[in-house]
């Protein structure tokens, strides 16, 4: 057995299905012993492709996505993708090819120092010099990746090392890292400082952040928001921990949530801040989630505790485990004046838009799609105006949202609802972008096509990058620059290219009937929407 | 802005210094010195960093450093309940007559001259930071040709907080 064989044998012992990649000379050993193997290979068609793909696998199956490409370009491809599944919290395990060990550090042909280049977003690195290491450094690598705060890891392994001899293979059952251990379980004593300040609480709320999520704490988060009636609001990445209409959620908070979500969140005398940053776009300004109440902030990594803001309760563990241990407690508080004061403020402030009649409406346009979609649907919100949009007017079941939150990466929705489609083939998975973001991915559309992976994608068009515009237009007076995206293709002869069916919606006349058919279709299929260029998200 | 003293024991694993000064570069803060050498136990480097910031900052740097996979442990060395030392080489040029001064100022020290030419001697001192700058000081009267600093090590005192090796 070699090295390469080894790798595989990894990925299977750790019940991967399926590697996002792209392969060359340095990754080809590993490549050829996937023949042998029960892995499928997906051949994206850039790198960068493949980390999101395994993010929007890794999403929906709470699996660590795995993917695997060269050496050199290959790997500094995969760089963004890397850099956005760290920014949200996404546990990927990237495999790169390496020029032959000896040869590292003298810059040969696609040789690239990719463990220093991602030292930043990665969760951690190996360059593994000894064959013998490779299944601890696999067993290690997707046990990191997957526990604590999530995030990638990368596996660099130099071609002669895929080559090697290995004496035996013996995967491990145990993980021995002696200096890595996440703290799950939050602290009792905190635990019942945070039910006294419910008990005496007159407004409570809790913000839910991607954390729950990736703890799949959506039931527990209900459970305990429903038993006690405390209203819940989300930032960007927790949208879907709560379904949009039940009735104690108020929305997504931040600089484009929700203004009653935010006024909520700041008016409240007990705010529960659940895996989330507090990151500047969801709290711009910290001082108002602590002036005048008790902030409690609970989440996996201390060091997110008091990095943004100074919680009067800390608590680190896992959302999953603390919400099981909050439900053990009896709270007898009744909050329901301030669940109507807030459903007060929901119907008041709920914001007011003057859509243009000659074009698609996109706010409502998302409603109708998301309303119109399976209970269990997922939505990926690429990045721009769209992804505002998304997050306003999408409504969620009992499906999932997924979108780039953190590093705001664009091109990143038609990717992520390739893995995601991939991963959970029975689910309606769509994609919604616009121009500018479907334009850095739509080489994907060949990759769907290859492998059969029939996720549906929405270009909302308005020959603009529209969230720059937008800033353009508040910032800068009317002066664009670099933002005209004329030259753009026609979309139906895109679609025709990639024998894939078409609808183009001009109003929103047309809109019930396309959306109908697009959703009954059971093809990989574009709809492209009409909207107004002078459309603003605020 | 306060000065605090961490001391790390970490896997020695390829790169663990990189990963630590690159995390103290890319968020900004700041290294006086850093120091690292392998412990009894082969496996396992000590590293003691001296570094300074406000409370936050400070808060941060544990937090964030405490987070790095390869690190196993870190602890502040409070001035009260630790030993700092560092070690000092300094050229000094000195002409066979100021020769003797400089011995002079180094027996004070208890500092070892360990290198004798004929326009220089270089003296070796070890003790903790004050007492290697007021040596500095002493010497200024002559011309320092080279100097060579090694940043400081620490312990803490007694048998309590024993981070193993």
């Amino acid at each position: 057995m070699i090295g390469a064989d080894a790798m595989v044998k990894c990925l299977e012992e750790e019940g991967v299905q399926a590697v996002f990649g792209y392969p060359g000379v340095a990754i080809c050993p590993f490549y050829n012993s996937v023949l042998n193997s029960s892995l499928e290979s997906i051949l994206v068609r850039t790198e960068q492709n493949a980390a999101h793909a395994a993010s929007g696998l890794a999403r929906v199956s709470g699996k660590v996505g795995v993917c695997a490409v060269t050496s050199g370009p290959g790997a500094t491809n995969l760089i963004t993708g890397i850099a956005t599944a760290f920014a949200d919290s996404i546990p990927l395990v990237c495999i790169s090819g390496q020029v032959n060990s000896e040869l590292l550090g003298s810059d040969v042909f696609q040789e690239a120092d990719i463990t220093g280049a991602v030292e930043s977003f990665v969760k951690y690195s190996y360059l593994v010099k000894n064959p013998e290491d490779i299944p601890r450094v696999f067993k290690e690598a997707f046990y990191i990746a997957n526990t604590g705060r999530k995030g990638p890891v990368l596996i660099d392994v130099p071609i002669d090392v895929q080559n090697a001899q290995i004496s035996k293979f013996k995967y491990p059952t145990d993980v021995n890292l002696r200096t890595y251990k996440p703290t799950v379980k939050g602290h009792a004593v905190q635990i019942a400082k945070v039910v006294t300040a419910l008990n005496k609480a007159k407004r409570p709320i809790i913000c839910a952040g991607g954390g729950v999520l990736l703890s799949d704490a959506e039931k527990e988060l209900r459970e305990f928001s429903n038993r006690y009636g405390i209203p819940v609001v989300s930032t960007m990445m927790g949208i879907g921990a709560m379904p949009t209409k039940n009735p104690l959620y108020f929305g997504m908070v931040g600089n484009n949530g929700k203004p009653y979500a935010n006024r909520a969140m700041n008016e409240s005398d007990l705010l529960i801040m659940i895996g989330a940053r507090v990151a500047d776009r969801a709290v711009s300004q910290p001082d108002l989630i602590t002036n005048n109440k008790t902030l409690v902030h609970i989440d996996v990594d201390p060091a997110e505790i008091g990095k943004n803001v100074g919680p009067h309760i800390p608590i680190v563990g896992d959302a999953k485990h603390i919400f099981f241990d909050f439900v053990k407690y009896e709270i007898d508080a009744d909050y329901s004046d301030w669940i109507e004061t807030l459903n007060g403020y929901k119907k008041a402030m709920e914001p007011k838009r003057n859509p243009n009649p000659d074009y698609v409406d996109p706010a409502a346009f998302i409603t109708m799609l998301s309303e119109k979609m399976e209970d269990d649907g997922i939505y990926v919100a690429d990045v721009g105006q769209n992804q505002i949009w998304s997050c306003g007017y999408h409504i969620v079941k009992d499906g999932q949202f997924l979108t780039s939150g953190g590093m705001g990466t664009m091109g990143y929705s038609i990717p992520a609802a390739m893995g995601a489609k991939y991963a959970k083939k029975d689910k309606q998975v769509i994609a919604v972008c616009g121009d500018g973001s479907f334009q850095m991915s739509m080489m994907e559309f060949a990759t769907m096509k290859q492998h059969g992976i029939k996720a549906k994608v929405i270009v909302l068009k308005n020959s603009y990058l529209g969230m720059v515009r937008e800033y353009q237009h508040y910032t800068y007076e009317d002066n664009y620059s670099v933002v005209d995206l004329s030259g753009s293709p026609d979309l139906e002869h895109l679609a025709k290219a990639y024998n894939m069916p078409f609808i183009r919606v001009h109003n929103m006349d047309q809109a019930e009937e396309a959306i109908d058919k697009f959703l009954a279709s059971d093809e990989c299929m574009l709809m492209e929407c009409l909207i107004d260029p002078m459309d603003l998200v605020k | 802005m306060q000065k605090k003293v961490f001391q790390l024991l970490v896997d020695n694993t390829p790169g663990v210094l990189s990963r630590i000064s690159g995390l103290f570069s890319r968020r900004g803060y700041n290294i006086e010195s850093i120091t690292a050498g392998v412990t009894a136990d082969p496996k396992f480097t000590r590293i003691t960093i001296v570094t300074s910031g406000n409370d936050e900052i400070l808060d941060q740097i544990e937090k964030q450093v405490g987070k790095l996979v390869d690190i196993r442990d870190i602890k502040e060395l409070k001035p009260g309940e630790s030993v700092y030392r560092e070690l000092c080489l300094i050229k000094v040029k000195a002409s066979p007559t100021e020769r003797q001064g400089v011995i002079a100022i180094a027996d004070v020290f208890r500092a070892k001259i360990i290198d004798v030419c004929t326009e220089s001697l270089i003296v070796e001192l070890t003790g903790n930071q004050e007492k290697i700058e007021a040596f500095i000081n002493l010497l200024e009267g002559y011309e320092i040709l080279e100097l060579a600093r090694t940043g400081i090590a620490g312990l803490g005192r007694g048998i309590e907080n024993v981070t193993y090796l």
